[in-house]
């Protein structure tokens, strides 16, 4: 037990202030893409290297879609020009998937519930997540919010392990054939009214595995109420889109 | 031998014709008799042919001589199953029945694997296309008026992979178990052809997402061994602090998590945290936690800084001191050690059957080690310590994390300190044409080994993989046997193995 004790001292505080300081990022992270798009001279080159068919074309200017990117750069590098820069603002929660579509400079984030669900649940949110075909990185960095860094129960946010006693589904992965009756009977046990947060590129839009007639192209059959992007978002970023979400930041 | 097998290293290629096809029954007599001495089954799959004909071949691992060995068969509706007489197989051959719909006679527990379609013909439980329902098949069943089933997943309770689990019960005593996965399957190696492209990497970093590094270092070795390209000794020595970092995060987070699993809370949150510093580290390499695009074919993406080496120094010296402290409590303290020791016992002579890899195999006394047995990249030059203990329980496998803990952590502070200069990457060449090459890595749950073939046009032709898991998923259905069925999420954890990297 002393041991436990002297222990506990050596080890010291550890939870960050977030969102009070704003987190400190590894150098090389890439957040939110910024495009310049006077600078597009429309080679295609950025859409050619892109793994994950995120960008495309519009009027001859590219449009980079964040719910399929998979943060890899090879655009940025492939670029010449430097239309495409990854910035670090690690800030991506969408609410609307059109806001997940990046054409410049400017940002949508999230946007909060309304007054009466944040009466309801911007003290007490509980989600019962589910791995539909996910690589085990969305959710290694989901359950990492429960670790004292992070501290997500000072929001009030929980993961229980039924979804009788959820108030919604956060869901990884692309939602394989073989998850998709799964995903669909934990939604419908979870009592109304509820939300369905989808983490990860494969979660939005099947990922690099978008296609595979084994995967679903992510969460398309139950509405979605907030996008956290990224191939895994990195934990402030899921952080941030859940104290967003509920009216917390 | 010369005749029956073809030698090779790891991490090389040789012409396909020079793989001995051999009868189906001498076939069936090499891997028995070899598996007997003592050689283990690292891959064994089928290609389809022409005309209904399926191409099996294995890799069979002597860890002695560091060398690896191959040979082929042709078979077509069905061959006399391997498993009787070498259980190793098992896993293997219903997966080869799922995917081709070849029929190993006698197979004494014949079951998909992974719940798909097959590729081509029909498969042997006649299943119709598109009507293949997950976890749909038999169960083993015991029958009794004090027994119990209890059926769980595919989702579970936590934050966690989906799988399916039948426990056979007699009160709390759990006389079987039964294991049924398939759940993640992605459809990643029917993917796996063409060109080589970024596409193809990204499946190889998100194969088991918490191995980018293990799966995608094995895939960037297959390249380089098809396209005969010498990676720089920088790129090396970079490669194996990434691995590295992989191990420790995920160790780290093992003893955490087991600490959990037993209601010991320092270790518990202490080790919750301290698996995130390494992460952290990874991130200081490439900007992303899971070391995502760190690696290329022919080198590494991102070269590091004095800045970065003295940040990683630093960080390393604190969060060592960190996990020693977690550790050492947990290991001193009598209420874990009592619910450590002697539950899940997997006795040396089951994981050597069985075909056991990684920190389980090594828990069981069986010195198995890719990073010694097959060294390649930077393990040629500087060698880690096989790490083992005897006892093959929860203690064992626990223990056995921690030694690694250390010993990775001694690893990259030398790496750190004589980091040689020069290029971090070459231009890989393209690959060669008829091909098979095998590249293996120890990842952190064990041995990990990608097979591929070129067809005469210089493209992929078949590519295979074999996570770790997918040996070790039937050593924790074992060890469950008469264990109290409140056991299963300590001794579940204490494997903790990939669903993803098994469905793929």
């Amino acid at each position: 037990m002393i041991k436990a004790l002297i222990a506990r001292i050596k080890q010291g505080y550890r939870t960050y202030p977030f969102p009070a300081k704003e987190p400190i990022l590894p150098e090389r992270f890439k957040g939110r893409p910024i495009l310049h798009l006077d600078k597009c001279d429309t080679c295609r080159k950025c859409s050619d290297v892109c793994p994950a068919g995120a960008i495309s074309f519009e009027k001859g200017k590219p449009v980079l879609d964040l719910g399929k990117c998979v943060f890899c750069g090879q655009c940025q590098k492939t670029c010449a020009n430097g239309v495409i820069e990854f910035s670090k603002d690690y800030r991506l929660a969408a609410t609307d998937r059109n806001d997940l579509l990046v054409t410049d400079k400017e940002r949508k984030l999230a946007q909060a519930l309304d007054k009466q669900s944040q009466r309801i649940f911007g003290r007490s949110l509980k989600l019962r997540q589910v791995s539909a075909g996910g690589c085990n990185a969305c959710e290694a960095d989901t359950n990492v919010l429960s670790t004292l860094v992070f501290d997500l129960g000072r929001f009030g946010v929980q993961f229980v392990a039924s979804p009788r006693h959820a108030d919604g589904i956060l869901v990884t992965g692309p939602v394989t054939q073989n998850m998709k009756e799964a995903l669909k009977k934990t939604y419908d046990a979870v009592p109304a009214p509820k939300f369905v947060i989808a983490v990860g590129a494969c979660a939005i839009s099947g990922g690099v595995f978008n296609g595979h007639p084994e995967v679903n192209n992510g969460v398309n059959d139950i509405k979605v109420d907030l996008y956290i992007p990224g191939c895994p978002p990195h934990p402030y970023t899921i952080l941030d889109g859940l104290i967003t979400f509920l009216g917390r930041r | 031998m010369s005749r029956q097998l073809l030698a090779i290293y790891n991490g090389h290629s040789a012409d396909i014709n020079a793989v001995p096809q051999l009868l189906i029954n001498d076939f069936r007599d090499v891997i028995i008799n070899k598996t007997n001495e003592g050689l283990r089954i690292a891959s064994l799959f089928g290609m389809p042919q022409n005309n209904d004909i399926v191409k099996l071949i294995v890799v069979l691992a002597d860890d002695r001589q560091g060398v690896l060995y191959l040979a082929s068969t042709e078979v077509k509706e069905n061959y006399q199953s391997l498993t009787p007489d070498c259980p190793q197989a098992h896993w293997f051959e219903r997966e080869i029945a799922e995917q081709y719909g070849v029929l190993p006679l006698g197979h004494p527990w014949l079951k998909p694997i992974r719940f798909h379609n097959s590729y081509g013909k029909p498969d042997v439980w006649k299943r119709s296309h598109n009507g293949v329902k997950p976890g749909i098949t038999d169960f083993f069943r015991v029958e009794g008026s004090e027994i119990h089933e209890v059926a769980v997943g595919p989702v579970h309770a936590g934050i966690i992979e989906p799988g399916h689990f039948r426990f056979q019960c007699n009160g709390e005593n759990v006389l079987h178990l039964e294991i049924s996965l398939g759940y993640q399957h992605r459809g990643i190696e029917q993917q796996m052809k063409g060109t080589p492209n970024n596409r193809l990497f990204q499946y190889m970093q998100t194969a088991a997402g918490d191995t980018t590094i293990g799966h995608s270092l094995t895939y960037c070795n297959i390249l380089e061994a098809l396209s005969g390209c010498s990676v720089p000794v920088r790129a090396q020595v970079l490669r194996g602090i990434a691995m590295e970092f992989e191990r420790l995060a995920n160790h780290t987070g093992d003893l955490g998590a087991l600490a959990g699993d037993v209601g010991y809370l320092p270790t518990s949150s202490f080790c919750g945290r301290i698996r995130g510093d390494f992460l952290n580290m990874s991130a200081v390499l490439c900007g992303n936690r899971f070391s995502r695009n760190f690696l290329r074919a022919g080198g590494t993406a991102f070269d590091i800084e004095t800045r970065h080496i003295e940040d990683l120094q630093k960080r390393l010296a604190a969060a060592f001191k960190d996990v020693e402290n977690a550790a050492d409590c947990l290991f001193t303290t009598p209420s874990v050690l009592s619910r450590f020791d002697d539950t899940g016992v997997l006795s040396k002579e089951t994981a050597q059957a069985l075909g056991i890899v990684g920190p389980a195999a090594r828990a069981c006394g069986l010195d198995y080690d890719s990073r010694y047995n097959f060294a390649s990249g930077i393990y040629q030059f500087q060698q880690v310590p096989v790490a083992t203990w005897h006892t093959g329980d929860v203690f064992a496998r626990a223990y056995v994390r921690w030694l690694e803990i250390q010993h990775s952590v001694a690893f990259i502070q030398n790496q750190l300190n004589t980091l040689p200069s020069g290029a971090i990457a070459v231009e890989p060449k393209n690959i060669s044409s008829n091909k098979i090459a095998v590249a293996m890595t120890e990842g952190w749950r064990g041995e990990i080994c990608h097979t591929a073939i070129t067809d005469s046009a210089g493209q992929l032709a078949h590519y295979k993989i074999v996570d770790p898991s997918f040996h070790n998923w039937m050593g924790l259905a074992v060890v469950l046997r008469n264990q109290q069925i409140s056991d299963f999420p300590l001794c579940n954890k204490s494997f903790n193995l990939s669903y993803c990297g098994h469905d793929l």
